[in-house]
């Protein structure tokens, strides 16, 4: 009986109450959980206890800041690796649909999505009844200016300087992500049946003479590919590598720059730059962390100075608050 | 009556009736009883809408299958779903909710092509792993359902088969309405049926309706008129009656129909008849019964509701707060779209990175800002909180578990806990400002206790009972066995020892004999009965200290003057003093059988001696039962009956004389009473198989019983065992028992009383007009075996019972004028229990002729068969009988408060909330009980509102309102208008309280449209406001009037069913589970054992569950705002394209998984202050009532704080990143990771404390971000395009810049934040934190801080109220417990009083109880 009692208050909703009914006792457990006496750590805010965390916070800022300002401002020199960037404005490579035009299927050497690429390429998915190859807006709007680097001899004779090509895209991206499609036929063979990209010039399988570097997996392309996170961004386009420990890589002089111009920018109203920079452990050259680490160390300090004071004024009272408010 | 009427008839007919010759008996027959009265004999016709069952036979078969073919049967399914239709459903209740179609709109915003952000199928994970886990949780309940209801369905119940011609167990979903059920002792009944038949000889059947209502005292059901008198069971192949009745309805108090015989007589149903599903039978044998409502049907199951939902004031508040983040929402799609628009129109041709459409024409700006809009809304859809409301829901769940589990709740005496019972509105509980509470039961223990009587004008103060009391009350620590010793040492003291309550115990019906004849049957049900009836009774009353009253000597002495002699006809010589003697035997016969008790023996049930017997000899042959019946009536005729009685005996109306042919009166004295009994019972043991017989047997037995038991100095153990509906009741045959006037036994068609020096006495029972609260009375009319007189005994309030007093006494003006006295004289004495904050009784009674009553019965049967206003008509027919009455006495009892009840209060009121009492109490009894529970200061200014007139009442309030004004209590109260939105005034300053009590007649001209203002007003300035003599219905007005009006928030308290339309107006109800039934508890949203546990519950639990989920709700907000606006941030910077620069399922995780633990830990787990200090400072739950942790204001400073961390959160990585090489989702991640600190470390900064529960959640997230941006960034190589995520986590973690991003971007979002809460924390502490400070101080210097604290609060009159507390305590004492003055006093008194006359004491009680009167007054007014 008292089951059924049990079971129709349950069904009601409500525990089951019958004073006479279950012999069970519904006393509650006294446990610290259920009493929510858990120990607890109960951080009170006051200026006293916190100044410490504000001195120490200025205190490891401010070095930090002028470490990093230190490492930034020192990139000028031009030593060791030399990067070699070429820099867009006001290209908008983060455009939503801009972002999506791209197959990474097809990219990544899936012999299907190479004839039949995602429908996110479109409107530059197949040209001529042919799918493209490789598809989508990012790819057709490919960089495609060839920067040379000389040095300017004594006798107005252009040195070259040896830009390499490869080792600029991301390991992963160069070695995991991007792949020609599978075989051992050339590459031309492996692409039949594609055909390349409106804007292009030449085909994806003739980017590169180098057989490592041509087709989906020409470092050029994956950077490309790799879109940019602002409108005005750089990307880097050639590696000069260091010869030895005793010269500077570009030691000081004059150079030629030579731009074979195809990309056009006017229709957005953008600039291109070229970019040399060397590269520190904390990257290309911004002196913004650095100052931004300095400025938050002596705020920081600052704040402790004054919650000094002020504890100093409230002392007697922060901790007698509770009585002379 | 009633019943022996049918009684008769059924004895006319059933002889005849076997023999088919109906017709005859025709004229007998109840409708032509009726006709006869002279009233219209149109027995009233049922509206079609009415159900007609027939019983399951043969004989019905067709009509059966016409009518009960439309009932539902017996299976019950409670639950909502199956598992076909259980999807469809589940979602389309979910999407009832405007938030999920909010979402749902987005997902399939997001299938348009044209506008959408994300891919298709992504969008739609977050809602539906919100359906789902709603959907999981709503399943579970569901099947747990479903288990129980199969168990239910399959319980087992014996059925009568058609084919197999006997009862047959069957599962009880099989049961179909028109079925005829057999149920034995403590089985549970099935359905709702009508009881057709009781073993017991009186056809009646005891139920338990606890799993009902609660209720652990057992009903009285009553076998159908007809069938009442059937010694055996009801043939269902021979019923061949129909029965009408009312379509199923929720009210468990009203049952009405008919049953129709098949000669078309009719009988009247009502709820007596009635066996509800759910009860359990007690003390009966075996019943049997046919179904008229069946499963879902059954008032059982109609009246089961389900939990309540209510919304609480902060979900308002959140949604407000929800439709300012949708426009927010607008407007940031609106910049974005417009933005797009902007951005698009620079360019004259089509840039590269603008892909055309499929067509090659590109969008105009208009159109692509337009389609941007929708684009941006799926955006950023997230800065409404989808998980808000999934959140809140478990939150609530915590917090509910936790309040059930508080160990403090724990009430060890029922063994119950608090229980919640609506489990959305935990966080109202931290809100309350009015609190309207119930007196009886709530405030008091509802556990009463006979202190005082007053009989004839004469007051018997039971000073050695008082003195008990006291004594018990300072032995309170003392264990229960214990508990006996001071009654005895003090009974000790009063000189008749031997009369001493306890020695008059007297053994119930139940003698050994009847024990040997009950079979082995009830051995196993008096062993059940052991375990469980005394538990009951336990709940009931506690301790002896209820049931044992001390007599008063005086009024010992005046029983002594009783003698049966009095009775004799000769005591018309003997002149004045037997009056009074008989008003005194008057007065106890009707404190002893003027209620609705059952009187049981707690080791056995209550049963019929001759019940076994019964069965062992069924009657067979018609010949022995028409000898039986001739040797009755012949013995009737012989014995001196109601026609032989004062009435004239030629009375012409055929009614009267059958009448009395064939009731059961006893014989008129009590010396031929025992002559005839003896001769009776001599007859009995020759024949038992007559039911009548063994009544007489049994009467027997309660002789022998009683004459063993009065011999003085052979003290029985107590084992008479009273259950009654109220305590009031029990209290007054406690009382009457002590008198020597002992209720014996009830039946419902007599009772036994047995009264000291008058033996026993069998009082016919004629009717009982049951209490109601209209009339606020109950009568019974008996027979008076010694005058053989009808006579009504009322027993009433005051009120209810002087109004109808007679005014003219037919006994000559002599005794007109004593009446009139004596009545002066009891008013004044009501007066003075009730300043005492006694319970006030009046006990009246009523001598009726025969003609009268016969009159008076025939419209009382028109009434009772009435289907369709029969309410009114009995109210009719009561006010008919209940008049011209004689005031015998009244009584006083005294309700204790509840233990911690002003502790409660005081704390209540410190916290700033207004109390308001409501009861159905008089004015002086209310406003004593007000003062005892510290509701009212003893130098609080009262105002008395009781007026009789409208315009009487306008003008008082006028005056009382400018009294208030010019004694500015406080500058802050100016007007009515500034108190509407503010939460109540703390008073201030002079430290006046105004206090306003105000009665039911006046409060309903307050209550009315034009004065509703001006009373609001005037109780806005009243620190506490006192309603009495309320109606259940101006209760619920008053709450809702102030609930409206004020809009404050609410909390109504009762314990009975007279408040339960108040508790459900209330914003929380909370409902007492004590005396009264559970009815109040059912209605309520959180039941408390005790009114104490209030404190803890509104202070502790209230106020935590309020600042946690308020905080909780902000944080969302904030969570939400800061995360999203990251991605608005972003568009400025990509042409408002709508581009993410976070991977869609980082970006779902983040709110699903990384960030959704920790909130709901902190709204479950977060403690701002401990309990004890809560509870020490009750002032800290003001920041409750004003909203303080979640305003307006706070929302829109944590909406600016969120704006402002996440413009931090994007621009530090921004310049970081600035000119770099650095790609979208390359760059979304520090921002990530970012976010993921601010918004964690956030928690830590708002959280007041962490255990280790929040530290586990908290690393635990951060373990689980990292985890799934390394697991997705290395095993993700081409999916989710176009954000791969692949390998970027890990060169993000080689990388020191992303750590000194993460690290500088954090700080600086915190900062502002975290230097005003520092701030706050050290110049401008909330009382809140500087509570909190004492929590970490040791406990020394706690108490000297709280101390202080206290100390310094002398400028708020609360803590000035408590540091004159001592000065007040000597003060009030007087009027706190009126008694230990008193009692001395009135002892000496007493003592003077002996032997004096009567005159001379009367003078002296009523000049004495002046003086105490005005002694009283004095200090309680001021």
């Amino acid at each position: 009986m008292a089951m059924n009692y049990n079971a129709k208050d349950e069904v009601d909703g409500g525990p089951p109450c019958p004073p006479g009914g279950t012999a069970k006792t519904r006393r509650p457990d006294n446990t610290a959980f259920k009493q929510q006496r858990l120990p607890a750590w109960q951080p009170i805010l006051t200026a006293g206890t916190v100044l410490p965390t504000f001195f120490i916070i200025g205190l490891i800022f401010i070095p930090i800041g002028i470490g990093i300002f230190v490492t930034s401002n020192n990139i000028r020199e031009i030593e060791g690796n030399v990067f070699m960037y070429y820099g867009l404005s006001n290209f908008y490579q983060n455009h939503r649909r801009y972002v999506k035009s791209r197959d990474d299927g097809q990219l990544n050497g899936d012999p299907s999505a190479l004839l039949n690429p995602s429908k996110e390429c479109e409107p530059y998915r197949r040209n001529e009844d042919k799918p493209i190859a490789p598809c989508g807006a990012i790819a057709n709007s490919m960089f495609n200016d060839t920067l040379e680097l000389f040095q300017v001899g004594n006798a107005s004779d252009l040195t070259p300087i040896p830009l390499k090509k490869k080792g600029i895209a991301w390991w992963t991206d160069k070695n995991v992500k991007f792949r020609n499609p599978p075989g051992t036929d050339p590459l031309e063979e492996r692409f039949k049946g594609t055909t390349k990209p409106v804007n292009w010039v030449k085909p994806v399988y003739m980017l590169d003479s180098d057989e490592d570097n041509n087709g989906f997996i020409n470092e050029d392309f994956i950077v490309w590919m790799r879109t940019a996170a602002l409108p005005t961004f750089r990307k880097l386009y050639r590696l000069i590598e260091r010869k030895n420990d005793l010269h500077p890589t570009l030691p000081a002089g004059r150079y030629y720059l030579n731009i074979t111009y195809n990309y056009p920018v006017h229709s957005f109203d953008g600039r291109k730059r070229m970019i040399l920079s060397t590269i520190s452990w904390m990257g290309g050259k911004n002196p913004f962390l650095g100052i931004a680490y300095i400025t938050i160390g002596s705020i920081s300090f600052l704040l402790g100075v004054v919650l000094l004071v002020i504890n100093h004024k409230y002392r007697n009272s922060s901790n007698t608050a509770d009585i002379t408010i | 009556m009633t019943e022996l009427l049918q009684w008769a008839r059924y004895h006319w007919q059933r002889p005849i009736g076997r023999t088919n010759t109906d017709d005859d008996e025709r004229p007998y027959s109840y409708s032509s009883l009726l006709a006869c009265g002279g009233k219209s004999s149109q027995t009233p016709r049922l509206a079609g809408k009415h159900r007609v069952v027939v019983p399951h036979l043969q004989l019905f078969k067709e009509e059966y299958e016409k009518f009960s073919g439309t009932y539902v049967n017996n299976r019950i399914r409670t639950t909502k779903y199956t598992l076909l239709n259980f999807v469809p459903r589940n979602l389309f209740e979910q999407f009832h909710r405007v938030a999920n179609l909010y979402f749902l709109f987005l997902v399939v915003l997001n299938w348009v092509p044209l506008v959408e952000a994300f891919q298709k199928e992504i969008t739609m994970l977050p809602l539906v792993v919100v359906l789902t886990i709603i959907a999981i949780k709503d399943g579970l309940e569901d099947y747990r359902k479903y288990k129980i209801d199969k168990q239910i369905n399959n319980l087992v119940t014996k059925v009568y088969s058609r084919k197999e011609k006997k009862y047959v167990d069957r599962c009880w979903k099989d049961v179909t309405v028109g079925d005829f059920i057999h149920l034995s002792c403590n089985e549970v009944i099935p359905a709702d049926m009508v009881l057709l038949f009781s073993t017991d000889p009186d056809g009646i059947c005891h139920i338990e309706t606890s799993g009902l209502d609660g209720e652990s005292n057992l009903k009285q059901k009553q076998v159908v008129r007809r069938y009442a008198e059937q010694d055996s069971e009801v043939d269902p192949e021979k019923f061949s009656s129909r029965i009408e009745c009312e379509s199923p309805n929720n009210d468990l108090n009203r049952f009405r129909g008919f049953l129709e015989h098949s000669n078309k007589e009719r009988v009247g149903l009502s709820k007596e008849n009635l066996l509800l599903r759910g009860c359990t039978i007690r003390n009966t044998e075996a019943v049997m019964g046919i179904v008229v409502y069946a499963g879902h049907e059954t008032k059982a199951m109609l009246n089961n509701s389900g939990p309540r939902y209510k919304r609480s004031k902060l979900e308002r508040r959140a949604n407000t707060d929800v439709l300012w983040c949708v426009l927010l929402l607008v407007v940031m799609c609106l910049t974005g779209a417009l933005g797009h628009g902007i951005w698009l129109s620079r360019y004259e041709n089509i840039p590269f990175f603008n892909i055309p459409e499929p067509d090659g024409h590109s969008l105009s700006p208009v159109l692509a800002g337009f389609y941007m809009f929708w684009t941006m809304i799926i955006l950023l859809q997230v800065l409404i909180p989808i998980s808000l409301y999934v959140s809140i829901e478990i939150v609530k769940l915590g917090q509910v578990y936790f309040i059930q589990s508080d160990v403090d709740f724990y009430n060890e005496k029922m063994g119950s806990t608090v229980q919640c019972r609506a489990l959305n509105i935990t966080e109202d509980l931290g809100q309350i400002q009015y609190l309207f509470s119930d007196k009886t039961g709530t405030l008091t223990e509802n556990k009463m206790v006979f202190r005082r009587c007053s009989v004839a004008g004469f007051d018997y103060c039971h000073e050695e009972n008082a003195k008990r009391l006291e004594s018990y009350q300072e032995a309170a620590s003392e264990d229960e066995d214990s508990a006996d010793t001071p009654s005895g040492s003090l009974s000790n003291m009063a000189k008749p020892r031997a009369l001493s309550c306890r020695t008059v115990h007297s053994r119930p019906l139940g003698s050994i004999s009847s024990n040997h004849l009950t079979g082995s049957c009830f051995a196993l049900e008096s062993r059940e009965g052991a375990s469980e009836v005394p538990h009951s009774r336990q709940a009931a009353f506690s301790s002896p200290i209820e049931t044992d009253v001390v007599p008063d000597t005086r009024l010992l002495d005046k029983f002594s003057q009783i003698t049966p002699l009095l009775f004799t006809p000769t005591d018309e010589t003997i002149p004045d003093p037997p009056l009074e003697t008989l008003y005194i035997i008057d007065f106890f016969i009707a404190l002893a059988i003027c209620n609705t008790v059952v009187v049981s023996a707690p080791n056995q049930p209550r049963q019929k001696v001759g019940l076994s017997s019964l069965r062992g000899i069924p009657i067979k042959s018609l010949e022995e039962i028409k000898n039986l019946f001739q040797r009755l009536s012949v013995r009737r005729s012989s014995s001196p009956s109601l026609a032989s009685g004062k009435e004239p005996s030629g009375v012409p109306n055929a009614f009267v004389s059958r009448l009395s042919l064939f009731n059961r009166m006893k014989p008129a004295s009590p010396v031929e009473e025992e002559i005839s009994q003896t001769s009776e019972s001599l007859q009995g043991s020759d024949d038992s198989a007559c039911p009548t017989e063994i009544e007489k047997q049994n009467s027997d037995a309660g002789i022998a019983n009683g004459k063993v038991e009065a011999l003085p100095g052979q003290p029985l153990t107590s084992s008479l065992c009273y259950e009654a509906e109220s305590p009031d009741e029990a209290a007054l045959v406690y009382a009457a028992r002590a008198y020597q006037c002992t209720l014996q036994s009830r039946t419902p068609e007599q009772v036994v009383v047995d009264f000291a020096a008058l033996g026993p006495l069998t009082f016919q029972l004629l009717h009982i007009l049951p209490f109601d609260s209209v009339r606020k009375r109950m009568s019974v009319v008996v027979r008076h075996p010694l005058s053989n007189q009808v006579v009504v005994y009322t027993k009433g309030a005051d009120s209810a019972i002087m109004e109808l007093l007679s005014v003219a006494s037919p006994d000559g003006p002599g005794l007109e004028k004593q009446q009139m006295m004596i009545r002066e004289k009891t008013q004044k004495h009501l007066d003075d229990y009730a300043k005492r904050g006694l319970r006030t009784l009046c006990i009246a009674k009523r001598v009726m002729s025969d003609t009268e009553y016969a009159e008076w019965l025939r419209n009382h049967f028109l009434a009772e068969t009435s289907i369709d206003n029969r309410e009114e008509l009995l109210l009719e027919s009561a006010m008919r009988l209940e008049n011209k009455l004689t005031l015998l006495g009244a009584t006083g009892i005294e309700d204790r408060l509840q233990e911690g009840v002003p502790e409660a209060i005081e704390a209540l009121h410190k916290a700033g909330i207004k109390i308001w009492m409501l009861t159905g109490d008089k004015q002086e009894t209310a406003v004593n009980i007000a003062y005892a529970c510290k509701l009212l200061e003893p130098n609080d200014k009262l105002f008395v509102l009781n007026t009789e007139s409208k315009n009487a009442c306008e003008m008082l309030m006028d005056t009382i309102l400018k009294e208030l004004q010019k004694n500015p209590a406080s500058p802050e109260q100016a007007s009515l208008s500034a108190s509407l939105h503010q939460p109540p005034p703390t008073l201030q300053g002079s430290g006046l309280r105004a206090a306003l009590i105000i009665t039911g007649k006046t409060l309903e001209f307050a209550l009315q449209e034009s004065l509703q203002k001006q009373f609001l007003e005037l109780t806005a300035r009243c620190q506490a406001v006192v309603c009495c003599r309320a109606t259940p219905l101006q209760k619920s007005e008053v709450v809702k009037l102030v609930r409206s009006h004020l809009r404050v928030m609410t909390l109504a308290i009762g314990d009975g069913a007279n408040d339960v339309s108040m508790i459900q107006v209330a914003d929380i109800g909370i409902g007492i589970s004590g005396q009264e039934g559970m009815q109040a508890v059912m209605a309520s949203d959180f039941a408390v054992s005790q009114f104490r546990h209030l404190s803890k519950l509104l202070l502790v639990h209230g106020h935590w569950c309020y600042t946690r989920l308020s905080n909780m709700i902000l944080y969302f907000f904030y969570k939400n705002v800061a995360y999203v606006n990251l991605l608005f941030w972003y568009q400025f910077f990509c042409g408002f394209s709508g581009t993410s620069m976070t991977d869609y399922w980082v970006l779902i995780f983040f709110n699903l998984l990384f960030t959704s633990a920790p909130p709901v830990i902190y709204g479950v787990l977060e403690k701002d202050v401990s309990a004890e200090t809560l509870m020490q400072l009750p002032e800290l739950y003001r920041s409750g009532q004003r909203s303080e942790a979640y305003l307006p204001l706070t929302f829109w400073i944590t909406l600016l704080d969120a704006f402002y961390q996440s413009l931090v959160c994007f621009f530090v990585p921004y310049y970081t990143y600035q000119g770099s090489d650095i790609d979208i989702f390359t760059f979304g991640n520090p921002l990530n990771t970012a976010a993921l600190f601010v918004i964690l470390l956030h928690l830590v900064i708002e959280s007041k404390s962490l255990t280790w529960i929040h530290m586990l959640v908290i690393a635990g997230s951060i373990l689980c971000y990292f985890c799934f941006a390394l697991a997705f960034g290395a095993m993700c190589v081409t999916c989710n395009p176009p954000s791969n995520p692949y390998w970027i986590m890990q060169e993000h973690m080689a990388d020191p810049v992303f750590y000194l991003v993460c690290v500088l971007t954090t700080c600086v979002a915190l900062l502002p934040r975290f230097i005003y809460r520092v701030l706050q924390g050290s110049l401008f502490p909330s009382p809140i934190l500087r509570a909190k400070h004492l929590d970490r101080l040791p406990a020394e210097e706690r108490i000297e801080a709280l101390k202080k604290w206290r100390g310094t609060g002398q400028m708020d009159q609360l803590t000035s109220k408590y540091a004159d507390h001592s000065a007040v305590e000597s003060e009030r004492i007087p009027i706190y417990d009126p008694s230990a003055v008193f009692a001395v006093m009135s002892a000496t008194a007493c003592a003077v009083e002996k032997g004096n006359l009567p005159v001379c004491e009367t003078a002296l009680d009523s000049d004495f109880s002046e003086t105490k009167a005005s002694g009283m007054a004095g200090p309680s007014k001021d």
